[in-house]
């Protein structure tokens, strides 16, 4: 987590010799809106000037709990030729990709993508214009970034549209790593409105990735709204658990055996506590689940990743070794989180001594083997 | 077993006595509100948190007839303590009296159930112990029943569900705090709610196995609540006790609160040290249930990773089904973290039990 702003003016060191890495976590940013006008019809174009893009949150704009950082990024993330951070490929490619060694990268839009936004129309166009942005002005223009289709959600149907639409276009799949979802749903996503979607990504062979945030509408607490960023941003390891468990108990896994989830940016060391917890409960309440074949454990073990970023940093470090042995050293996934505030820098993200393999495993191997 | 012997008994601080009915507080309920049970047909209170027949609300071989146990002191005794050779049991009735969604209503019932609990439990078995429960619906009313009940020193904790309609560190509960603390009395958090707020943070879940596993998630966020509120800064002695509600999620979560605290603590300067510290410090979690990896040697690893013995506090849970037999401990704790667990922790966690065993002779 960088807090205090480093000294980042000089050119970047030469990274010949060092590990190739997949970035699983960048975000890249709209340099505004109206960089989708291409892909928007006048109609939505209009409802924007005129209605805005809104959220099942208070403010008109910006997040409902103000972030740490501007646009919770980097300070010296901002590029050189104007635009927020995360919206100029060149500085991006300058400042992270070449000297991090950024072998893949894995785009997930969020500021702003469409997904979540109140108007259930206004989401399918925003979104299906996303994707065309980060084809045209992203993955087009530099091989080693991958897209994420970004579905409107809470729109069952025209998700499976959407991804239909870039998955079954021989031109247009290989752009695409994964289908990407909000963890912030407005239903529990292992309810059935949402299986359609997990069942159109796994036929076209596409992990399906739940990114921290969202605007479901619901308190981030089963207890009610909390007052401040720290508790929504710690809260997302728990509506994450929450989602998965529902992943579980509802049967996505049991029904879609192929689907991939990657939990991303939501931490994984509660992961090894909520199994243990799930089989336990499971075992006692099993009369209500008679769709589930393997205990809870095991379809995690067998369906889901969990990206590394923000990394956990227990006192002493060594901590951090266990679970993520407890989780399997193949589920992890490298991220950095760029041009975000919360950062992890891949030279002091797993201060471990851990066995070149699982070095190979963690920054790279392990994300070919999900994005193939 | 005799006072004076050289191994002090256990304190179970999570024993659950069950109301047999709504009729059992007619007798505690004032006139207005006796004739309302009658007249609009009032049927019970029983929370869906506890769904009465299911699995874990009643361990098998503790179930009566009726489908029911640990109606009586004397079921508790021989089922819930005695096998256990537990010295005192700490009660927190369950009972949905802090849902109904009229502040009066829950004010009335659960004086009333407080009431039962000295009558029907307290007065009638010496080694019991209870948790005030409050009306949380009204902050005033709740202090006001600390008020009422706050000189029985046989009340030890003020109990609260783990979800309300706002998170417990919000600054509209804290007189109930400072009552609390005024009077030596501990925090009780329990697994529950009042369903003000769906159970999940992403709505209403489908499956109750759903709800309970999720009861975790809620406890995590209510200590952030608690710590990032200020209310450990505020109340510099007050202890909060979490019932029921695992304790293997705590490592990694305080992993997760302190490196945002580290980043983000500008926005509440008033905790002012690292919030593992003030846990260990100030937070108390019941033993059962044990959300334990299968191997004995990663247990011991994850107690590692607690970075302190004196955080568990021994409950049976009773007589929810958390174990089978007597096996409520793990066998591979040492006798020495045994004893801090049943002994040295509850007390503690509890002062008002320190209190009680002084003034015995």
């Amino acid at each position: 987590m960088n807090v205090d702003v480093l000294n980042r003016s000089e050119a970047p060191a030469s990274s010949s010799t060092r590990l190739m890495i997949a970035d699983c976590d960048i975000h890249p940013r709209l340099k505004s809106v109206h960089e989708l006008d291409p892909w928007l019809s006048a109609r939505w174009k209009e409802h924007l000037s005129t209605f805005g893009l809104t959220h099942r949150q208070p403010y008109e704009r910006g997040p409902a709990y103000p972030k740490a950082q501007p646009m919770a990024s980097r300070r010296d993330a901002w590029p050189p030729g104007g635009g927020g951070p995360g919206s100029d490929l060149g500085f991006m490619a300058f400042q992270h990709l070449d000297p991090n060694n950024v072998a893949l990268g894995i785009l997930n839009p969020l500021t702003p993508s469409g997904q979540g936004a109140i108007h259930p129309d206004l989401s399918g166009a925003l979104t299906h214009a996303v994707n065309h942005w980060q084809v045209e002005c992203w993955t087009s223009q530099d091989r080693r970034l991958k897209a994420s289709i970004v579905v409107p959600y809470e729109d069952t149907a025209a998700s499976v549209r959407e991804i239909e639409y870039w998955a079954g276009n021989p031109d247009f799949a290989p752009h695409f790593a994964q289908v990407l979802m909000l963890s912030r749903t407005g239903e529990p996503p292992g309810q059935r409105r949402y299986w359609p979607i997990y069942e159109a990504a796994a036929a076209a062979g596409l992990p399906v990735a739940f990114h921290a945030f969202g605007h479901g509408g619901h308190p981030v607490t089963g207890g009610g709204w909390p007052s401040y960023y720290i508790e929504d941003m710690v809260g997302h390891a728990q509506s994450s658990q929450a989602g998965l468990v529902s992943l579980v108990i509802e049967g996505v896994l049991e029904r879609i055996p192929d689907l991939k989830v990657v939990m991303v940016e939501a931490g994984f060391a509660w992961a090894p506590s909520l199994t243990w917890r799930l089989d336990r409960q499971w075992r006692k309440l099993k009369l209500e689940t008679p769709h589930l074949t393997m205990s809870p454990s095991e379809y995690v073990r067998r369906n889901v990743w969990f990206t590394s970023q923000p990394m956990e940093e227990p006192e002493p470090r060594e901590h951090v070794r266990d679970a993520i042995g407890w989780i399997g050293w193949d589920r992890l996934l490298f991220a950095t989180d760029y041009p975000h505030w919360d950062f992890d820098d891949p030279s002091h993200a797993l201060p471990l001594r851990i066995s070149e393999d699982q070095r190979q495993d963690f920054f790279m191997n392990n994300a070919r083997k999900v994005y193939g | 077993m005799l006072a004076g012997m050289s191994l002090p008994l256990p304190i179970d601080c999570d024993v659950h006595p069950v109301l047999p009915g709504l009729p059992a507080l007619m007798p505690y309920l004032d006139d207005m509100w006796r004739e309302q049970v009658v007249r609009r047909g009032i049927d019970e209170l029983y929370s869906i948190s506890y769904p009465s027949n299911a699995p874990i609300t009643t361990r098998a071989d503790w179930k009566g007839a009726d489908g029911r146990t640990a109606t009586t002191p004397e079921l508790l005794a021989a089922q819930g303590m005695d096998p256990f050779g537990t010295g005192t049991a700490i009660l927190h009735c369950l009972y949905g009296v802090q849902l109904p969604f009229s502040e009066d209503m829950g004010a009335v019932f659960t004086r009333a159930l407080n009431d039962w609990i000295v009558a029907e439990w307290l007065d009638r078995d010496p080694r019991l112990r209870a948790s005030i429960v409050v009306p949380v619906q009204s902050v005033a009313l709740a202090v006001a029943e600390i008020e009422r009940l706050a000189s029985d020193k046989r009340f030890v904790s003020v109990l609260l569900l783990v979800m309300g309609e706002i998170p417990l560190g919000r600054r509209q509960h804290w007189p109930i705090y400072e009552a609390a603390e005024r009077h030596g009395l501990s925090l009780a958090i329990h697994a529950g709610s009042s369903y003000r707020n769906p159970p999940s943070p992403l709505g209403w879940t489908s499956y109750y196995t759903e709800e309970y596993v999720n009861q975790a998630n809620a406890f995590q966020s209510q200590l952030t609540s608690l710590i990032c509120e200020g209310v450990f800064s505020k109340f510099s002695t007050l202890k909060v006790v979490l019932l029921e509600s695992g304790f293997t999620w705590l490592p990694g979560y305080l992993w997760r609160l302190e490196k945002f605290w580290k980043g983000v603590r500008m926005e509440v300067p008033w905790v002012d040290r690292p919030p593992g510290e003030i846990v260990r410090d100030r937070v108390r979690l019941s033993l059962q249930p044990i959300d334990a990896p299968p191997d004995a040697d990663d247990m011991l690893r994850l107690m590692d990773h607690m970075k302190s013995d004196e955080l568990l506090v021994f409950s049976t849970d009773y007589p929810h089904w958390q174990f089978d037999g007597q096996d409520a401990l793990p066998t591979c704790f040492s006798p020495e973290l045994v004893r801090k667990i049943t002994v040295d922790n509850p007390l503690n966690a509890f002062p008002r039990l320190k209190e009680l065993r002084e003034s015995v002779p």
